[in-house]
């Protein structure tokens, strides 16, 4: 593509993602620019709703590429992940073909013949006419290159990771009745994980390995101004500021970025000015998930606003 | 540059982050992207690359910051240039002459070390330093034993006994500048002595962890120190992990068992009987489950301890896990082991049963009254204990009913097979009923008997 953007450094990266209204940080840019320099997939792991998925849509509006998700379950296999054959087309081709056979054999008077005859013909039965791409095979077909995102790879099966393995470090795979089919243009690749398991080390080393932790204050702000449109700057300190105060409770399911931002919305519709234990209090559920995480951290309200309030004067 | 990359693998290494040669490939090609100008980007690139979990990533950001933690000699130098000019101006000049008049002291004859150090060079001898160290192979120090070793090697390449033999021949001519030069030397052994102990701390931390784990692991359990019993416990959790690892991966394993005759004949009765289609059996496994049965009177309790810590860290292995703990009364400890931290616990049950005598035949009478009902065909009743029981009525009866209503009987001893049988110990009576009866002292014979209850359900 024409206006494919080379990013050219680091900063590049961080403003074209930041004009997607993606807020990364150095190490996320670097990742970034370095899995374009030495085409390398990059392994992004880190608790649930701090941008893993939202990274590849990132990446593929700012370099204005198409797209192309694989959302991994458990019992996923090639069948649906790489190729599938169509077999109704099949069915119908060996059809037409008993139907010509008397032309195509037209002749032959031995069977010995015929055989020779039928094998002069030439084989579509296995031929690129009767693959229906799935994603992954699709990605290594777009001309254009694309970003490819296997999102949620934890969640597979440990057979599944091995059948990647060939896709991830040479961008080819092997259907084996065609031969081998590599990417026209190497896809830019993003697996996420959420640590439900462990991956194996065959896939670890073909990979960069980015973690996306719980971002720092400064840095969720900024996430935030750019999500939420019509915060108030002091609002939008007061909360960030109590969300990394519930942070560090011992909580069930701490609350990430994307509840942040959920949190962040819900404050501006019900047009909070500031921070205050009665509104709070009525929305804690958009950001706890939990009712025992609720319970704990509801009798604290008060003195985490007051710490954000006193580190917002400071800060 | 790609000298010192590769020392940072080594280091790395020796953190506990496993550097495949391909890894470093790819942090080669890295760092040629992204260049070493800059020291952030530089850590993040190689963070990148070479760390493969959150634990490696924290344990190899604390090595590049060792690591680099040398001082660079280039700004050194900038900074030991400015301070020279900064003194220049403010002192008045004759100070400065005077310095200079210092400097012009006859210092030919010397060797290059003397000279280094007289002239005060920083710069020149970190260089040298890190250039012997090179010499030397500091990077393959791995026991703190060895400092003095490396120290003497370093200082040998780096010319000593020229500097030796400079300052006997400088105190009879010139006993000042002998007092410096040995001023000198002695900063010099100190500049030695830390690069070693940086060196240690780069390249030999996971040898010397290797080596203590080694020794924990060896030791035995009744008898390990105070301080100790934390060290051991982190051993004992890796240990979990490990088998977990091992065992909790579902593997795919033939289960076709025999030929499944009467199925196959109903199947295939439209053939008049010819076998088209066979039926096989399916061979059945079972999850594991077990009840373990733990003696925690005095000399055993430790153990007990560091076992029930074990096969309670095995959740995703084991999901059936029943613990009793006794001395002379039986209560289930199942409940507290799960809640509560491992130190908690162990106090809890300690304060429960703990430090009586022990009295095997009432804890197993405790056992049959209250808990027969939870042993099935599937389960493997472990029981750790030294069998000494006073004397008591041993009622290996009992141990007889519950082997024959569970799977296996295995018995834990932590005795040595040489004192089974001898003073009280029912040892050999018992032993009659089990399946297995093994030592269990060390961290690594827990492992093994642990491992292998575990491998029978595979």
């Amino acid at each position: 593509m024409a206006d494919q953007k080379a990013s050219t450094s680091i900063e590049a990266v961080e403003s074209g993602l930041a004009a997607q209204g993606y807020i990364a940080s150095r190490q996320i840019a670097t990742a970034v620019y370095l899995s374009q320099q030495i085409e390398k997939p990059i392994l992004v792991e880190g608790p649930a709703g701090v941008g893993k998925t939202e990274l590849a849509k990132a990446i593929a509006a700012w370099r204005g590429m198409k797209m192309i998700r694989l959302q991994c379950y458990e019992g996923l296999d090639e069948a649906k992940a790489l190729y599938e054959w169509k077999y109704a087309k099949q069915l119908l081709y060996t059809q037409i073909l008993k139907d010509k056979l008397g032309e195509v054999l037209g002749g032959a008077q031995t069977l010995h013949a015929a055989l020779d005859q039928l094998h002069d013909f030439g084989d579509v039965f296995f031929s690129k006419e009767f693959v229906e791409p799935r994603p992954l095979l699709q990605a290594l077909e777009q001309p254009g290159g694309c970003v490819l995102l296997i999102d949620e790879i934890d969640k597979s099966d440990a057979e599944f990771e091995s059948l990647l393995l060939e896709i991830l470090s040479d961008f080819q795979v092997t259907i084996p009745e065609l031969g081998t089919v590599s990417a026209i243009t190497p896809p830019t690749v993003i697996l996420t994980s959420n640590s439900e398991r462990d991956l194996g080390d065959a896939l670890k080393r073909r990979c960069l390995h980015l973690h996306i932790g719980f971002p720092e204050q400064r840095l969720e702000e900024r996430i935030v101004e750019s999500r939420v449109h019509g915060i108030s700057q002091t609002l939008r300190r007061q909360m960030v500021g109590f969300i990394h105060e519930i942070r560090s409770l011992d909580l069930k399911k701490l609350p990430s970025v994307s509840e942040t931002i959920d949190w962040a919305r819900v404050l501006v519709l019900l047009q909070a000015s500031e921070l205050d234990t009665e509104i709070v209090k009525d929305t804690l559920n958009v950001l706890l998930k939990y009712e025992a995480d609720i319970e704990a951290a509801a009798p604290q309200v008060t003195t985490f606003i007051a710490k954000a309030a006193r580190s917002n004067v400071f800060g | 540059m790609r000298e010192n990359l590769h020392r940072f693998f080594r280091a790395a290494r020796g953190a506990g982050v496993r550097v495949s040669p391909a890894e470093s490939i790819d942090a080669m090609r890295a760092v040629a992207q992204v260049g070493v100008s800059d020291r952030a980007i530089l850590r993040d690139a190689l963070l990148l690359t070479l760390a493969k979990s959150q634990d490696e990533k924290l344990a190899l950001g604390d090595c590049f910051d060792l690591f680099f933690s040398q001082p660079e000699p280039r700004q050194e130098q900038a900074e030991a240039d400015s301070e020279d000019a900064a003194q220049g101006t403010d002192q008045s000049p004759s100070s400065g002459a005077a310095s200079e008049a210092a400097g012009r002291e006859p210092t030919e004859g010397l060797g290059p070390l003397a000279q280094m150090l007289l002239s005060q060079d920083r710069n020149a001898i970190a260089a040298a330093i890190a250039s012997a160290a090179g010499a030397a192979s500091l990077s393959d120090i791995r026991y703190s034993t060895q400092r003095g070793i490396f120290s003497s090697r370093i200082l040998d390449a780096m010319g000593l006994q020229r500097l030796r033999d400079d300052l006997d021949a400088l105190t009879a001519t010139n006993p000042s500048l002998a007092e410096r030069l040995r001023a000198g030397l002695d900063a010099l052994r100190e500049a030695v002595r830390d690069t070693v102990s940086q060196g240690l701390a780069l390249y030999a931390r996971e040898e010397a962890e290797n080596l203590r784990n080694d020794i924990l692991r060896n030791a035995p359990l009744a008898r390990i120190e105070r301080r100790q019993v934390e060290e051991m416990r982190a051993l004992i959790r890796k240990i979990a992990r490990r088998l977990r690892e091992r065992f909790s991966k579902p593997r795919k394993r033939q289960r076709r068992g025999h030929l499944d005759v009467r199925r196959t004949l109903r199947r295939n009765a439209a053939w008049g009987g010819v076998p088209f289609l066979t039926a096989w059996k399916r061979k059945h496994r079972d999850r594991p489950k077990i009840v373990a049965l733990c003696d925690v009177s005095g000399s055993v309790a430790q153990v007990s301890d560091f076992f029930l810590l074990l096969i309670h860290s095995l959740h995703e292995v084991v999901d059936d896990v029943r613990s009793f703990a006794f001395s002379s009364h039986l209560i289930e400890v199942s409940d507290i082991l799960e809640t509560k931290s491992p130190e908690d616990a162990m106090q809890e049950i300690m304060s429960k049963v703990g430090f009586g005598s022990s009295d095997y035949g009432s804890a197993l009478v405790d056992f049959e009254k209250e808990f027969m009902s939870t042993l099935t065909p599937q389960t493997t009743v472990i029981v750790l204990g030294d069998a000494r029981s006073n004397n008591l009525d041993p009622r290996a009866d009992i141990l007889r009913r519950i082997s024959e209503r569970s799977k296996r009987l295995v018995w834990l001893n932590p005795e040595g097979r040489l004192a089974w049988g001898f003073g009280d110990s029912e040892m050999p009576r018992y032993a009659t009923f089990c399946s297995v009866v093994r030592q269990c002292a060390t961290a690594q014979q827990l492992e093994r008997a642990v491992s292998d209850i575990v491998a029978t359900y595979q």
